[in-house]
């Protein structure tokens, strides 16, 4: 439909909530979920002689972080107050930082979703510590005309991260989100989950027409309210072909209309315009009297430093020479989570063998917790018990099925391996009784024995279905090798 | 330091001042003689100093993030124009 060809250019605002267990300035908890109001203090409230004091973790996952972005964290950082009224921010202003944020000048590589040999840049512009405004909820329902407001996520900490334009179709602001995501999950700087608001995003996008050699740029947007990675697909893509046409009916510009700011209604399927922003100028930034500046000490940058150990594409790489997994193994194992990679490595190192965690880690344990709707984290089996499970497998001691029921039984019953096998039957049945067993079965079964030296090996494959017969614990595999030696003895 | 009464219009709403009672010119003097007090700083040659963020001697002081005990929600909502069981209760925002 569009006549003349035109770049896309987008631009990327991405509010991260960081994993901290109190508030930035404050100790009250960021717990999400709490029934409204409980999380409040005087800060919180904005009550005169109420003093912000820096949460240190916060800092240090700001600068972690940046750590991962590539960023510069520059030798020293300031709070700054944004002046706003808006009855979720009861002080009047949003603490932020303004001209000199904690992560600044980095960029975050991605493959290109239009070329999977391509690697695309995206440059970052920088990452600065905020604090989350609370929440207003407009009671419709009741049919009332005012508005209820819940302080309990007033003064949680963000990490505000921001992208050069740099981005040129909507699939690759997924895949920068996606990749954004995974690492900040992957490094506990954040849960980014969208339901429960720890990751928002905004994105900035216009578009560049050439037409015949006349380079025209329309008027940006900035499109606010996208709750999923979907919604944000669904909204570039939208914006793009309204631009177009709005430049193309109404000659629309970015010199006539500069800057607006859109919302997405994602039961329309549309975006449309929401309240013009105040030019950043109204903001009235001022450097914030009641904090002082950080400079990170040599110290905290080792301690963060260390806090660095892998992006999720290294961890991808490691599990595959360190294990040798395959490719896809490797990656439904670190997708599912550092918790899931944590409890893998242990797994894998404790029993030796990682292709067997691997499959007992994906089939069984990943099964498990998604049935339960739980993590990792809260599964009843420990990695250690599930690595002294499958080092019974490996010595021998029990066969792949009757581990899986050993498994089974631990779930069903939350007891340890010792028990579960014991309430099973199932012992260690020692070398001589397996030898009188078997010694028992050739007398029986002449005939196995005659084809056995007639050059039939498989033949012995018959008396494995008497042995567990006789003794449910017999392994099939030490029945075998015995029984083949026996006979050749005889 | 000549300001404007569109200025102090903009600034008063800037402030959530309602100020439609009261001499715009006045306040525009006023406004002028604090601006025009603090201008005298300006006389200063500050060429080769460097920027101060804070008047105080000292920095990097925080804390462990550790919670502490919010405040009971009765109290919370005590000073409250109006609220109900739960939430403050204002006129109503949009989105
Ligand atoms: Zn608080």
């Amino acid at each position: 439909m569009s006549q003349y060809p035109f770049t896309t250019v987008i631009g990327l605002e991405v509010h991260v909530q960081l994993k901290t267990a109190s508030k930035l300035f404050c100790g009250c908890s960021t717990e999400f979920g709490a029934p409204p109001n409980t999380h409040v203090c005087p800060l919180c409230l904005g009550l005169p002689g109420a003093l912000p004091v820096i949460n240190e973790k916060a800092l240090e996952l700001s600068a972690l972080a940046g750590l991962a972005l590539h960023c510069d964290l520059p030798p020293v950082t300031k709070w700054d107050r944004k002046q706003y009224f808006y009855p979720d921010l009861p002080k009047g202003y949003q603490t932020s930082q303004f001209d000199m944020p904690i992560c600044a000048d980095g960029f975050l590589e991605i493959e290109d979703p239009a070329d999977a040999n391509q690697t695309v840049r995206i440059g970052i512009i920088r990452a600065h510590l905020e604090e989350d405004a609370g929440k207003s909820m407009h009671d419709e329902v009741a049919g009332r005309a005012d508005s209820r407001i819940d302080l309990n996520r007033c003064g949680t900490p963000l990490l505000e991260i921001v992208s050069e334009p740099d981005l040129r179709t909507a699939e690759q602001c997924v895949a920068f989100l996606t990749k954004l995501r995974e690492m900040m999950v992957h490094l506990g700087v954040s849960d980014c989950e969208m339901q429960e608001g720890s990751l928002r995003v905004d994105a900035n996008v216009n578009l560049h027409i050439d037409r015949n050699g006349e380079v025209i740029a329309t008027p940006i947007v900035e499109i606010k309210n996208m709750n999923s990675f979907r919604n944000v697909a669904a909204a570039l893509a939208y914006e793009v072909d309204r631009q177009y046409e709005e430049w193309e009916t109404k000659g629309h510009t970015i010199k006539t209309h500069g800057k607006r700011t859109f919302g997405w209604d994602d039961g329309k399927q549309v975006t449309y315009p929401q309240r013009e922003k105040e030019e950043s100028a109204d903001y009235r930034y001022f450097p914030c009297p009641d904090l002082l500046p950080v400079r990170l000490t040599e110290a905290q940058r080792e301690k963060v430093r260390s806090m660095f150990t892998e992006l999720p594409q290294q961890a991808r790489e490691r599990l595959q020479s360190q294990y040798d997994v395959t490719a896809y193994d490797a990656d439904v194992i670190v997708s599912a989570g550092p918790e899931m990679l944590a409890y893998y490595d242990s797994v894998a190192t404790a029993c030796g063998d990682g292709k067997r965690a691997s499959s007992w880690v994906q089939q069984d344990v990943m099964r498990s917790i998604k049935e339960q709707g739980i993590s990792v984290d809260q599964f009843a089996i420990s990695a250690d018990q599930l690595a002294a499970l499958i080092q019974c497998i490996i010595a021998g001691e029990l066969a792949n099925n009757r581990a899986r029921d050993v498994f089974e039984h631990m779930l069903d019953k939350g007891v340890a391996m010792d028990q579960a096998m014991k309430d099973l039957g199932i012992e260690q049945v020692d070398d001589s009784e397996i030898e009188s067993l078997v010694a028992d079965l050739l007398s029986k079964n002449p005939r196995v024995v005659d084809d056995v030296k007639g050059g039939n090996a498989k033949a012995v494959g018959a008396l494995i279905g008497q042995a567990r017969k006789a003794n449910p614990n017999a392994n099939p595999q030490q029945v075998r090798e015995l029984a083949l030696k026996m006979i050749e003895q005889m | 330091m000549a300001l404007s009464t569109d200025d102090v219009k903009k600034l008063a709403l800037l402030a959530r001042l309602d100020i439609s009672d009261l001499p715009v010119d006045h306040l525009a003097g006023q406004l002028e003689s604090i601006l025009d007090f603090v201008h005298q700083l300006s006389e200063l040659d500050t060429e080769d100093v460097e920027p101060m963020t804070t008047a105080l001697d000292v920095d990097n002081r925080w804390r462990r993030d550790e919670v502490l005990p919010s405040l009971d929600r009765q109290d919370v909502l005590a000073n409250a124009p109006a609220a109900d069981d739960e939430c403050f209760r204002v006129p109503p925002v949009l989105g």
